[in-house]
């Protein structure tokens, strides 16, 4: 059973301690060097994006991000310490220093970027709100939905988003809110619920999870844009750096065609100066940030560049098999775009 | 170090250091300081630390629009209210299931706390299985018990068990109806206060002819029949002014009544039956603490069981038990925080979880919800000691 709810408290009481004592660090890069290791704030339990496989291994697109800090940082994809959190409770442990960057599904929106002290260093997954429901319902539009029970994951944007989208189509509903995404998963399949609402990357994980997954279908409907991506806190520009150039490093590779496989190759024999700048044949983008200049080439070697990561956590690699729709490349028909490194 | 002496010095003779008194205001004025002043480095280092990492701090957010839904709400409430309500709602929610909890604890609890001191074997045995079970089994297995395992046990609601078709159980909850006043019920209302006056009355004099004649009038029968009556002859008299919204399925759920939240009635159930089990076992000690020869004494005047019991051991019994009930009220108020696990929209899932977590401003609505658990406690305490002053043995 996940017993979250008393964590809530004891997180809060922490922070309140943490930024009571602790006085504002800067440098986190520091930190992690002498430590040797960072820690990285994920799910409870989210399949493809951050979740436990049967080992304890973490895996999903959420925790190959802060392997891939780790590899640039630190030259290991192993050195990251995961703290599950649920939805409630990660901006605190953000902000209190608990962790050093959380990758956990996270809605980039103005009021968490602005007023919370944090700030989101790009977006690793475009997502958007949509609606679960049993398929012997006969239901085909969200617009069907009046006077349902909905469960949804407590302390989202998904509760602020359903509520509006109601609201304005001058419906009603009834709100069922859980603290984990298993816990919801678990109201609506005994019940409670006529509907589950979530990111629609959720649903295609949680829908997994549920006891018969072909009984369940998603409707259409996305009502609401969810850029999901990494956070830091805000006052440290260069771990805001290091984070956010981790990503596009990710996204430059897959542009230019360095894989995981061939990046040995590549990096012997660059074939032209992009990728030369890239894996640090050329330049010192690493040292600008204050790492090794081999960081980009750690990142693809040890976790791979985005594409791959996307294909074997959500992608077409995976149970869940996503397509990449807005999420491939900029010149491919998505709109995942990096600025280049030079 | 002190070495023993014969003869302390007289105050306000030799050096002011070696004074008692002046030694022992100095060490407690420095222990002051230091506190004051690690306190004060606390807030601070705080306000700095908020600053300096771009936090906002302050109030203002409680007039901010919510835009969350929440599904049990006592007073208005749309996403459109205020965060400022969303604490009022949430603070409703847990008065509701701790007034519950407490009058469903305190029967339960006294039930099996006297069940357990009864002379039928089986009675007894039972109670004694009922509070090991429930007191070493954690709360929150309990209610998780209760809403997973009892209440999922239901139908769907367009299967609902009905009773009568007015009354409907479901994985939803219970559906019943929705009685609506109607322009002349307030009759009915000042009937019923009219009535309680009149009985309360009516045992005052009750209780004084008693003492001046020692002959006892049944207070109980009568007064419940005032209570009862009065109120019911008005409504009928007035033409039962009271209109009836029935449940009717329609879509997904029932429309129109009262909806009761299964997360509502697993928390109540989960709180009173663990809050019960340490109930049972203060009376128990209570009733034991009672001398026998009271017993004894009250047997050899041919008093009833019932009445030795009423009003001779539990009144007794009640100067142990009191202070250790007002205990168990608290910890109950406190445990219904729990509420979080199930969904419950208490103060805790709502205000410190849900607006929170929209807003982010965890210094101030922790501290808030903290100062309402710290009153709602201080005033049950000092509501039970004001009690407690009067079970007190009066010595006549």
């Amino acid at each position: 059973m996940r017993h979250k709810n008393k964590s809530l408290s004891l997180l809060s009481a922490a922070a309140l301690t943490a930024l009571a004592t602790s006085q504002a660090q800067a440098a986190t890069l520091d930190n992690v060097k002498s430590n040797g290791e960072f820690k990285c704030g994920v799910s409870t339990g989210l399949t493809g994006f951050s979740s436990p496989d049967e080992n304890g291994k973490w895996t999903g697109i959420d925790v190959e991000v802060c392997r891939a800090v780790a590899a640039a940082v630190l030259g290991d994809p192993t050195k990251v310490v995961f703290s599950p959190l649920t939805a409630k409770e990660r901006f605190t442990a953000l902000q209190s220093g608990e962790i050093d960057v959380l990758s956990r599904n996270t809605t980039w929106t103005a009021t968490r970027d602005n007023s919370l002290g944090l700030n989101f260093t790009g977006v690793n997954f475009y997502d958007g709100q949509g609606f679960l429901v049993r398929k012997d319902l006969g239901i085909k539009s969200a617009k069907e939905l009046d006077g349902a029970s909905i469960c949804v994951q407590a302390g989202t944007t998904t509760e602020l988003n359903m509520a509006d989208y109601f609201k304005a189509n001058d419906m009603k509903f009834q709100q069922v809110a859980f603290d984990t995404s298993d816990q919801t998963a678990q109201g609506f399949d005994s019940g409670r619920c006529d509907v589950l609402t979530s990111d629609s990357s959720q649903l295609a994980a949680l829908r997994l999870q549920l006891a018969d997954p072909s009984s369940v279908e998603i409707l259409p409907e996305r009502i609401s844009k969810e850029p999901l991506g990494p956070v830091v806190r805000q006052g440290d520009d260069q771990w805001f750096d290091i984070v956010k150039w981790t990503l596009f490093a990710m996204l430059d590779a897959e542009e230019l065609g360095v894989t995981s496989q061939n990046v040995d190759q590549m990096r012997d024999n660059p074939p032209n100066p992009d990728i030369a700048r890239l894996l640090g044949k050329d330049g010192n983008y690493g040292e600008q940030m204050g790492i090794s200049n081999d960081w980009a080439y750690n990142i693809v070697k040890m976790v791979g560049n985005y594409g791959e990561v996307f294909d074997r956590t959500v992608g077409k690699d995976s149970p869940m098999g996503l397509e990449r729709g807005i999420n491939a490349l900029w010149n491919q028909g998505g709109i995942q775009y990096a600025p280049p490194i030079r | 170090m002190l070495r023993p002496s014969t003869s302390l010095p007289r105050r306000g003779q030799g050096p002011l250091w070696r004074n008692p008194t002046v030694r022992a205001l100095i060490v407690q004025a420095v222990l002051f300081l230091i506190l004051a002043g690690f306190i004060g480095y606390l807030v601070h280092n705080t306000l700095n630390n908020l600053e300096s990492r771009g936090i906002q701090t302050g109030f203002g957010f409680l007039e901010g629009r919510a835009g969350f839904s929440i599904p049990q709400t006592l007073i208005d409430y749309t996403s459109d209210s205020s965060y400022g309500t969303t604490f009022v709602v949430g603070l409703l929610n847990t008065l509701l299931v701790s007034a519950l909890g407490i009058v469903a604890a305190t029967l339960i609890g006294f039930a099996v706390g006297i069940a357990r001191l009864s002379t039928n074997w089986l009675l007894a045995r039972l109670a004694t299985i009922y509070v090991e079970i429930f007191r070493n089994i954690p709360l929150l297995v309990q209610i998780l018990f209760w809403y997973y395992a009892v209440l999922r046990a239901l139908p769907s609601p367009r299967d609902s068990m009905s009773l009568f078709d007015l009354f409907f159980f479901n994985v939803r909850g219970v559906v019943m109806p929705d009685p609506q006043p109607l322009p002349g019920f307030s009759a009915t209302l000042w009937a019923l206060l009219i009535a309680v006056v009149a009985t309360l009355l009516f045992a005052r004099f009750a209780k004084r002819r008693q003492m001046a004649t020692g002959q006892a009038l049944p207070v109980y029968w009568i007064g419940a029949a005032i209570v009862i009556g009065l109120p019911l002859i008005v409504f009928l008299a007035s033409g039962a002014p009271l209109a009836w919204t029935l449940p009717e399925l329609r879509g997904f759920n029932f429309r129109g009544g009262i909806n009761i939240l299964p997360e509502l009635v697993a928390l109540w159930l989960a709180l009173s039956i663990y809050t019960a089990a340490f109930i049972a076992e203060i009376v128990r000690s209570g009733i034991l603490s009672v001398s026998h020869g009271q017993t004894e004494a009250a047997r050899s005047l041919s008093l009833p069981g019932g009445i030795t019991l009423r009003k001779i051991v539990i009144p007794q019994a009640m100067r142990v038990i009191v202070p250790q009930m007002t205990s168990q009220y608290l910890n109950l108020i406190k445990n219904s925080s729990l509420a979080t696990a199930i969904g419950y929209p208490d103060l805790v899932a709502v205000f410190a979880g849900t607006t929170l977590n929209q807003t982010g401003q965890a210094i101030e609505i922790i501290a808030m919800t903290m100062a309402v658990y710290l009153v709602i406690s201080l005033t049950v305490s000092f509501l039970m000691n004001l009690y407690n002053a009067r079970t007190l043995l009066k010595e006549r």
